[in-house]
């Protein structure tokens, strides 16, 4: 583990990124203590310009605080972002798994299916699944969820494939073990660096496809978010620049640092595959 | 066998893989459409405002929603073969007819994005690989990293406050100015100032991806061992980057321009709603308010298509293009 901080820890756009990320879960956690009105709450000052009435980034249309909103946003994001990667991992590993395992015709299916979700333009699938679910927190999870399993599961089948010849697992065979044991003890904690790499890239994918659904007016309508901002105040562009500037900076920040995590954790982890960048 | 033939082979083969392929996306269209709250003479009672609950079923009976499912489903493949995906009550047309209304703006935005990121991103690569580990190299990287962790509709907007409201050099929305009656080369004049801003935004995601790629694909190249014979026979550095080593890069980003195209037409849906681009992304905008889901399914039907077709195309290009690809 120390081993693993030091190597992290060489690369500095690596540690930026963590200490931002630290920053904007710190915010969203204490999104109740510092506004703890109803983000949705409008007030007697629409239109406000960053810093007048006593709004820090402005207020929108109907004057809601532009502050308030990012801060009770990035609860949904991170969520969003965290809880349809954790259900995607999930059934990326299953599917990979037992694929890269029994190989044959196992494989040959299972495989097909994930070929059929990698050729659908993901993003319009995403927007198909949430207009037939009616949009709401849920519908937009099982929709990023759906479509960004498939990388999982080809990731998770070639490490399988690369491993259950191995030595260590023919062992486990001589010694009687069941396939499940074998697949969830012995081989799964062996491939778990590149899968916590997919992982940490697909929280900031996720968030990026909240938020431009949240635009296309596809976000839950009770629940405050960065993209629901934006497609908000897209109206009132000519004249308040400031409801659409602001919630995008938070996204590109918190992406662009999720994604700095995610590449220190590959180098970190595989040190082999730095040739990646 | 010659080789041409052997490409042919080849080819029929990959359209054959592609039929389940799309066979199975058909399949998943009609129950995603299933699976959706009330059916299209709901939606036809909601349109004329009122219908009896005798009347629906009547209209039921007559569409076939009263059989059961697998028959159902026998019926839409049928409908898909021909090409009829259904009829869009908002727009008072046949869906197929719609799609392709607004296929040729959407294509011309793809076109005209794929050109200039892959343009853009092979000169950047190119770029940063030369100048490996200077200050340019690192300022390509962080030009790459941020654009990459940048949401398109987001970029759209700054675009729309920087290029037409402060500055009033580019027009906000639409794909020309239809008032002014504009002919001839007057007219894709118009067009292409309207072209400028939204090829702009979708295509800076990819720049960025086409950047990181063709580095990477140059630094893999210089490790090569037909460079160290090149240096070693006396051949310039210049020589070796351009004539050598750019060449091989070249091969990974041009499929990758084929496989990206999925995300891309994504990307048109975002670009096209901030910029109101008359292309089949808007019309998904549209229908999505509409709730006119035979219409987005219809899209979405051609998109999937579209990805399967270009995948094709890609892979065949890329046998003439690498010799070395065993077409069995």
């Amino acid at each position: 583990m120390t081993e693993f901080w030091n190597r992290f820890s060489c690369n500095r756009q690596a540690v930026l990124g963590l200490i931002i990320l630290g920053c904007v879960i710190f915010l969203a956690s204490i999104a109740n203590l510092i506004y703890p009105n109803d983000p949705f709450l409008y007030s007697r000052f629409p239109l406000s310009g960053p810093g007048e009435n006593g709004f820090l980034l402005g207020s929108d249309s109907i004057g809601r605080d532009v502050a308030a909103g990012i801060a009770h946003g990035a609860k949904t994001s991170l969520l969003i972002g965290l809880i349809a990667t954790i259900a995607a991992v999930f059934i990326g590993v299953i599917f990979g798994a037992l694929a890269g395992y029994y190989g044959g015709l196992v494989d040959d299916i299972l495989m097909r299916v994930t070929e059929v979700f990698q050729t659908i333009p993901s993003f319009i699938f995403a927007i198909l699944l949430v207009a037939i679910m009616k949009p709401s927190i849920e519908s937009v999870v099982i929709a990023i969820t759906v479509v960004s399993w498939p990388a999982v599961a080809r990731l998770v089948r070639g490490e399988f494939l690369a491993l259950k010849n191995r030595e260590f697992v023919q062992a486990c065979h001589t010694l009687g073990m069941g396939d499940l044991r074998i697949m969830l003890a012995e081989i799964l904690p062996n491939c778990l660096s590149p899968i916590i790499v997919i992982g940490s890239l697909m929280v900031a994918t996720a968030i990026l496809v909240e938020s431009g659904l949240a635009f296309l007016g596809l976000g839950d309508p009770n629940v405050m978010s960065w993209g629901f901002i934006i497609s908000d105040g897209r109206s009132m562009l000519r004249v308040a620049w400031w409801i659409c500037t602001f919630p995008g900076i938070a996204i590109l920040i918190t992406v662009l640092a999720i994604n700095l995590v995610g590449e220190g954790l590959n180098d970190a982890l595989n040190p082999r595959l730095r040739e990646r960048n | 066998m010659n080789r041409s033939s052997k490409i042919l082979r080849y080819v029929s083969r990959r359209l054959l893989q592609g039929i389940p392929i799309i066979l199975a996306i058909v399949v998943m269209n009609f129950f995603l459409l299933n699976l959706a709250e009330g059916d299209a003479v709901d939606v036809l009672a909601g349109e004329a405002g009122s219908a009896t609950p005798e009347y629906m079923e009547e209209m039921r009976k007559k569409f076939g929603l009263d059989k059961p499912l697998t028959v159902q489903l026998a019926h839409y493949l049928k409908n898909v073969v021909q090409l009829d995906l259904g009829y869009s009550f908002r727009h008072d047309m046949q869906v197929t007819e719609l799609i392709v209304d607004r296929f040729w703006p959407t294509l011309l935005l793809m076109v005209s994005t794929i050109l200039l990121a892959v343009g853009f991103g092979v000169l950047l690569g190119l770029f940063a690989a030369v100048n490996l580990n200077t200050w340019k190299d690192a300022v390509v990287s962080v030009f790459a990293l941020i654009t990459y962790a940048t949401p398109l509709f987001w970029v759209g907007l700054m675009m729309i406050i920087l290029f037409s409201i402060k500055n009033d050099w580019f027009p906000t929305s639409g794909m020309e100015n239809s008032a002014a009656f504009y002919e001839g080369f007057d007219r894709l004049k118009d067009i292409a100032h309207h072209l400028v801003l939204p090829t702009i935004t979708l295509s800076l995601f990819y720049l960025a991806l086409y950047t990181r790629m063709m580095r990477a694909s140059m630094l893999e190249q210089y490790g090569q061992d037909y460079v160290i014979t090149a240096r070693a026979k006396g051949v310039s550095e210049r020589r070796i980057t351009f004539i050598h080593v750019l060449r091989n890069a070249l091969l990974p980003v041009v499929t990758m321009a084929g496989v990206q195209v999925g995300a891309l037409i994504g990307g048109s849906v975002i670009v096209e709603s901030v910029f109101a681009w008359p292309g089949l992304g808007m019309l998904a905008f549209e229908s999505l308010f509409a709730r006119d889901l035979n219409l987005l399914l219809g899209i979405f039907l051609l998109s999937s298509g579209l990805v399967v077709a270009v995948n094709l195309v890609v892979d065949v290009i890329y046998c003439f293009l690498d010799p070395r690809i065993e077409v069995n």
